[in-house]
């Protein structure tokens, strides 16, 4: 019966089998009905299994975490489990957020825009004052890799817990950080530090860089004045014809060459520090599943990445830690050519987002050695103590719209919010919870959400279970174009390289494409899910006129539309005690489906003729469309059908259908009121739902927002006017 | 005549059934040969009536129908029953005019599709106008067809739906038309309160024809293809000198958003007759019957953490009750009435652990949800309707107060709203009230508090429950400028949190609001037995 109620006692007693199993574990938080904080601890694996330290070795006391969202809940945890208390700074509108919840003590810094509360390093050092906190985690982003506020940390006696400045800075700047990799051996991309003078030197410099060679315009961007030559004859072309170019286009005929990279992947390497010399490789991270330079998909380890490259890109790595200076947990990232060739492209010296994967292949809690090393102490483990156990996938799930370019963000509040967390071996790093609010002013990411396998098949069957069940309502999301991925042919062979989406989908991501079997199936599930409703519609208990159940028709003839074309299908309805089933028969073929679901806001694991589909039901929201579209979400995207009985359909031929005006492109004033503030400008590109402008009347302050995606063409009012009912506020092109 | 000559030659045959077979033939080719033939024929008449009345006004008038994206009487009421449950009435029915050479039109069953079936297993009454026979006009027979129905169906307590396509009165036919239609609203007021009715508006109705539609407890119309006016554009251009096209004098838009006449519009007749298969769902079969219940897979107990971020932190900032309605209710199934007719009020049907409710909330997001002349109405109405069909009533407050000013104040807000007081007053229905954020002045006495008999009031921690906010309040009791600001905070402090009215009881708890659900339905169980009468009267006397 209860749905929420179920997944809070599975998750209950998985909590509580760790804890008998393990005394170090917490039961944290108290909110742990709809799975909402971090589940590292649920996984039925130990996941901190590798994690060495001495029990009575000091630590802080009380850290403040200047991030907020679900890195400020990983640390929390960590923090938690070792017995430091926290402190969460936090914006106004983040006050209910889970992080501000699980600290210790939250002090707000300011309000919602990041440069008056998460960059506003005087009001964090004030909370650090006022608190007592000894040390600052500063998660990723924001001032994670401010040398100037890890400066000020120090002037103030308190200790960031991250790398020494001396190093932040060295490997934040891209020529010092070149210098310093180059002196500590690390592959470089071959290339010529300088310009190209000639047609003949340009010729010479491939041959001593190595075909294949990217020829560019100094002042080049946009692909534009660039050329790949693979042989000497295209050398020569390409010199004169990027010279042309790069005169007409920018005025500026200087050249560059070096090695071109050919299907790179992007491979990185964790590597972890502390004070005294020490440095670890702790294997690496494949994040080549990237749109717009921002990953999405990451795995450890990585198909690619054999033993002998593996240890050589550690110890690379770790030469360059060593070498400048690195004392706390970093991350060097590779570009890696089909020819297993590796080189250094940057050091990010921060905790990475990706990180879990690492930790749930080798068992180490990255932020506690974190906090290990900037209390002082020396790394416990030897390079022989870290392996790779099993293999990892994380999903970054964020709240945008997949089939506009592979992701444009959106907004809005999750009025239904359940984690897969109740499945083994998942891991859902996140902040959020049912009622959160994705806002514009902050990162659209929703949950990293983890799968852990002892085979990459494993992995991956478990992280597409997860995201079948992964419910997420009121913001649209990411979950199609992740779970396409999850079984799509070369992903699954390992096949990828860092424009794998713009070649898997040349056109843009479409949705899943069904066969003719999972087409059949999902519209046998749907037709199931209309007639149990229409069963239900019949099922009054306390009317005293009723009909004997005689009346119910033998079977349903229906009619489905889905996607311009029209489905017949017959469907009886046979109970029984313990099995009951629909029986679906679409064209010759038929579908026993059992009647094993309810009509909630659930996951139907549909079974048809023994095969088992996992669908999300999504029909019960608030809906303007008639009644009998059933959304179902079945491999990742959403299939909407409308189901009606035959006699429906036959009468829907007669049907006009109509164009709605568009008023999607106007904003206009509900009421009569003041222009409280206009949020955006001419020219500025809005997605759906985003605050166009405030409205204040009877002294309450209305947010407008956009109807559609585009382009601001028109603000007619500024703030301070005051406005007629319907005047049109601003416009969309 | 001929029904005399029909009764004549059943009966005899009838009763000679009695006899052994054999005599019966022997005596049936001998002597009444004659009378056998008359059978036949009768048959055969029997059988062309039957066809000629399910053509309606013929293929010709039927295809125009259609073309206008319109269905036909009897498709709209095959599609709004359950398949095969129709059971028709009258269908050899005539008009008796022989004005105009009108005698020798007729069609059998006249220009309406008269009898019962069944929605969801549950009875229902229906008539359908049939505007391919003389433009679905009302003649005496045409209503009392439709008379008949009422009355029947007032008798055994099942609900009157009408699906109104007609052009209006049976011209020819004078005043005969015209006093069917006063039969009809007779019996519309007389049905009122007792089994619920319903209209859906299909076509046009006008003149007369709208007040029928006006006085049942839901009008609905289809969108583009229907109109509802006392006089079409030609007349008001000749009286009024105002020009204006049919759509904008009595279209869907125009009455669900401006008048609020109607209380909800759809796309086209198809969905139209969906959306009432659901409504209907939701209604009691009459005044004598419980709120519906059904299964259902919500869980009654259910934890809502979603509502606990609806309000925002700001007072003054704005929000959608929707979200919390949406939260609260069995799966998000709300069936609003009137959704863009005063929308600083939501009011609508839905399930609490299978249970048909009724629910009212002050929306803060259109006008800060304060109550003005339309919303109050429509409030109103809205009780009354669940109060006469044993409804029980959800109340979520937040409202400023009554919208001050002189539109307001000249359009009698003090009459309309007094009605709304009057409906929560009168009510006896179990009565539930979540006092969201602002109760503030007359308006909070209005939202079904405790002493407008309010059975269970709860309030969320983000209640300020006063008599107005604390500005305007400290302008008041304070002249002096200087002592304002102190005494402004002393004012928050003291009223702006749920406490004043908890201390005395006028709230019976604070809950969490994740809480919501699970207390409602626990209130539910237990009001389910309510037992309260009000005193004897003839009738009271709402401020009309």
């Amino acid at each position: 019966m209860a749905a929420t109620l179920r997944l809070g006692s599975t998750a209950l007693s998985i909590r509580l089998r760790n804890a008998s199993n393990c005394g170090r574990y917490q039961v944290l938080g108290t909110f742990h009905k709809r799975g909402i904080s971090t589940t590292a601890h649920l996984l039925n694996k130990d996941i901190y299994w590798n994690d060495k330290y001495d029990p009575k070795e000091s630590k802080f006391d009380k850290i403040l975490i200047a991030n907020r969202g679900e890195i400020a809940v990983r640390v929390i945890n960590t923090c938690r489990r070792l017995g430091i208390k926290t402190v969460a700074v936090h914006s106004d509108v983040d006050s209910y957020n889970n992080f501000v919840l699980m600290a210790d003590e939250a002090i707000c810094i300011g309000p919602a825009p990041t440069s008056k509360s998460y960059l506003n390093m005087d009001a964090i050092l004030d909370a650090v004052k006022q608190t007592g906190a000894q040390a600052v985690h500063p998660g990723y982003g924001f001032l994670s890799e401010n040398t100037n506020f890890a400066a000020k940390l120090h002037e103030n006696g308190v200790t960031f817990i991250g790398p020494n400045s001396e190093a932040i800075h060295a490997m934040g700047d891209k020529i010092e950080s070149k210098r310093i990799a180059t002196k500590a051996k690390v592959n470089m991309i071959p290339g010529h530090d300088g310009v190209v003078e000639s047609v003949d030197e340009c010729v010479k410099l491939a041959n001593e860089i190595g075909y294949p060679v990217m020829i560019k315009a100094s002042a080049g961007g946009g692909g534009k004045g660039m050329r790949i030559a693979y042989n000497d004859k295209e050398a020569r072309y390409a010199y004169r014809f990027c010279k042309d170019e790069a005169a007409s286009s920018f005025g500026d005929d200087r050249l560059l060459i070096e090695k071109f990279i050919e299907e790179p992947r992007h491979i990185e390497m964790q590597v972890l520090c502390d004070k005294h010399g020490n440095a670890l490789w702790l294997n690496e991270r494949e994040c080549s599943i990237q749109r717009r330079n921002q990953k999405v998909i990451e795995e450890a380890p990585s198909t690619f990445v054999d033993p002998d490259m593996r240890r050589a890109m550690g110890e690379q790595a770790t030469s360059l830690a060593r070498a400048v200076g690195y004392d706390s947990a970093g991350t060097v990232e590779f570009l890696v050519d089909n020819k297993k060739n590796f080189y250094f492209l940057e050091m990010n010296t921060r905790l990475q987002v990706e990180h879990p994967i690492t930790e749930c292949i080798t068992g180490i809690d990255l932020v506690h050695q974190m906090l290990r090393s900037a209390k002082g102490h020396p790394l416990v483990h030897k390079q022989h103590d870290i392996g790779i156990d099993g293999w990892s996938l994380e999903c970054r799930v964020y709240a945008e719209d997949p089939y506009k370019s592979f992701g444009l963000p959106s907004v809005g509040r999750l009025f239904t919010y359940i984690e897969p967390s109740h499945i083994p071996n998942v891991r859902c790093d996140s902040g959020i919870r049912e009622g959160s609010e994705i806002s514009v002013y902050y990162d659209a990411l929703i949950c990293k959400l983890v799968s852990y396998g002892a085979t990459r098949q494993e992995a991956l069957d478990t992280m597409a279970k997860a995201l079948d069940h992964y419910a997420i309502r009121g913001v649209t999301h990411n979950i199609p174009l992740l779970r396409d991925i999850m079984t799509e042919d070369r992903f699954v062979r390992g096949d990828i390289t860092t424009s794998y989406l713009q070649e898997v989908y040349p056109d843009g991501f479409k949705g899943k494409k069904l066969t003719s079997k999972q087409q059949n199936h999902l519209i046998a599930v749907a037709c199931a899910v209309h007639v149990k409703e229409a069963l239900r519609q019949r099922s009054f208990t306390n009317q005293s006129r009723l009909p004997p159940m005689a009346d119910l028709p033998p079977a349903w003839n229906l009619s489905i539309r889905y996607k311009d074309a029209t489905y017949t299908a017959q469907v009886k309805y046979v109970p029984s005690k313990h099995e009951s089933k629909f029986i679906v028969t679409i064209g010759e073929e038929t579908f026993d489906v059992a009647d094993n679901f309810t009509l909630g806001f659930n996951v139907i694991e549909a079974q048809i003729n023994g095969d088992i589909e996992t669908m999300m039901l999504l029909t019960k929201i608030p809906i303007k469309e008639a009644r009998g579209v059933v959304k179902l979400r079945y491999l990742g995207t959403v299939f909407s059908l409308h189901v009606m009985p035959q006699e429906y359909s036959d009468m829907y031929q007669y049907m006009i259908t109509k164009q709605e005006a568009d008023l999607s492109s106007m904003v206009m004033a509900p009421m009569p009121g003041l222009v409280k503030s206009v949020a955006v400008e001419v020219g500025q590109n809005v997605s759906e739902g985003q605050e166009m402008c405030v409205l204040e009347a009877m002294k309450m302050q209305n947010s407008l927002p956009a109807a559609r995606d585009g382009k601001v063409k028109a603000v007619n009012f500024k703030a301070g006017d005051t406005v007629d009912e319907e005047a049109v506020i601003v416009e969309l092109e | 005549m001929s029904l005399l000559r029909f009764g004549t030659s059943f009966i005899p045959r009838a009763l000679s059934c009695q006899l052994p077979c054999t005599s019966y033939l022997q005596q049936r080719s001998s002597t009444d040969y004659s009378s056998s033939q008359l059978t036949l024929r009768v048959r055969k008449r029997i059988e062309e009536t039957r066809e000629r009345a399910l053509q309606g006004g013929g293929p010709k008038r039927i295809e125009n129908q259609h073309r206008k994206g319109k269905l036909t009487a009897r498709e709209r009421v095959n599609l709004l029953l359950d398949e095969g449950t129709f059971v028709e009435y009258d269908r050899n029915v005539e008009h008796d005019c022989t004005e105009f050479d009108m005698e020798k039109q007729k069609f059998p069953g006249d220009s309406v599709v008269t009898g019962h079936g069944r929605i969801n297993g549950r009875v229902a009454f229906v008539f359908s106008q049939d505007f391919t026979v003389f433009g679905g006009s009302l003649s005496k027979a045409h209503s009392q067809k439709i008379c008949k129905v009422m009355d029947q169906a007032m008798q055994v307590g099942a609900p009157v739906i009408g699906l109104n396509d007609s052009g209006g009165a049976r011209i020819q036919e004078g005043v005969a038309s015209l006093a069917g239609y006063a039969d009809i609203f007779q019996r519309n007021v007389m049905s009122s309160g007792v089994i619920p009715q319903i209209s859906l508006v299909m076509g046009p109705c006008a003149g007369g024809a709208v007040y029928s539609p006006a006085l049942t407890d839901f009008t609905f119309m289809v969108k583009d293809t229907s109109y509802l006016f006392i006089t079409g554009p030609d007349v008001v251009k000749a009286v009024t000198n105002e020009d204006v096209t049919q759509e904008e004098l009595g279209g869907a838009k125009t009455h669900t958003s401006v008048s609020g006449v109607a209380h909800g519009a759809f796309a086209n007749d198809v969905e139209a007759l969906e959306k009432l298969r659901e409504l209907f769902n939701f209604l009691p079969l009459s005044n004598k019957d419980p709120s519906p219940m059904r299964d259902y897979d919500d869980p009654w107990d259910r934890d809502v953490p979603g509502l606990e971020t609806v309000v925002p932190l700001e007072s003054t900032a704005a929000y959608d009750m929707h979200d919390v309605i949406y939260g609260v209710v069995d799966e998000r199934d709300f069936f609003e009435i009137m959704p863009n007719f005063a929308k600083n009020i939501i009011v609508g049907f839905a399930r609490m652990a299978g249970r048909t409710v009724g629910i009212v909330g002050n929306n803060p997001k259109v006008a800060a949800g304060c109550l003005d002349i339309n919303s109050s109405v429509k409030g109103a109405r809205f009780v009354r309707f669940c109060d006469a069909f044993n409804i029980p009533l959800i109340t979520f407050v937040d409202v400023p107060g009554f919208l001050p000013g002189t539109n307001q104040e000249y359009g009698g807000i003090i009459r309309h709203g007094a009605k709304f007081i009057y409906a929560y007053a009168e009510a006896t229905v179990p009565k539930i009230t979540v006092i969201t954020r602002k109760a503030y002045g007359g308006a909070y006495c209005v939202m079904s508090s405790k002493h407008l008999r309010g059975d269970t009031n709860y309030t969320w921690p983000t209640a300020e429950v006063a008599v107005m906010g604390a500005q305007g309040a400290v302008q008041i009791i304070f002249r002096d400028e200087q002592k304002r600001s102190a005494a402004e905070k002393e004012y928050v402090e003291s009223f702006s949190n749920p406490f004043p009215a908890a201390v005395r009881g006028y709230v019976d708890d604070i809950i969490m609001p994740h809480t919501t659900r699970k207390r409602i339905n626990q209130d539910l169980a237990l009001l389910q037995s309510k037992k309260q009468e009000n005193p004897w009267k003839k009738h009271g006397n709402i401020p009309l």
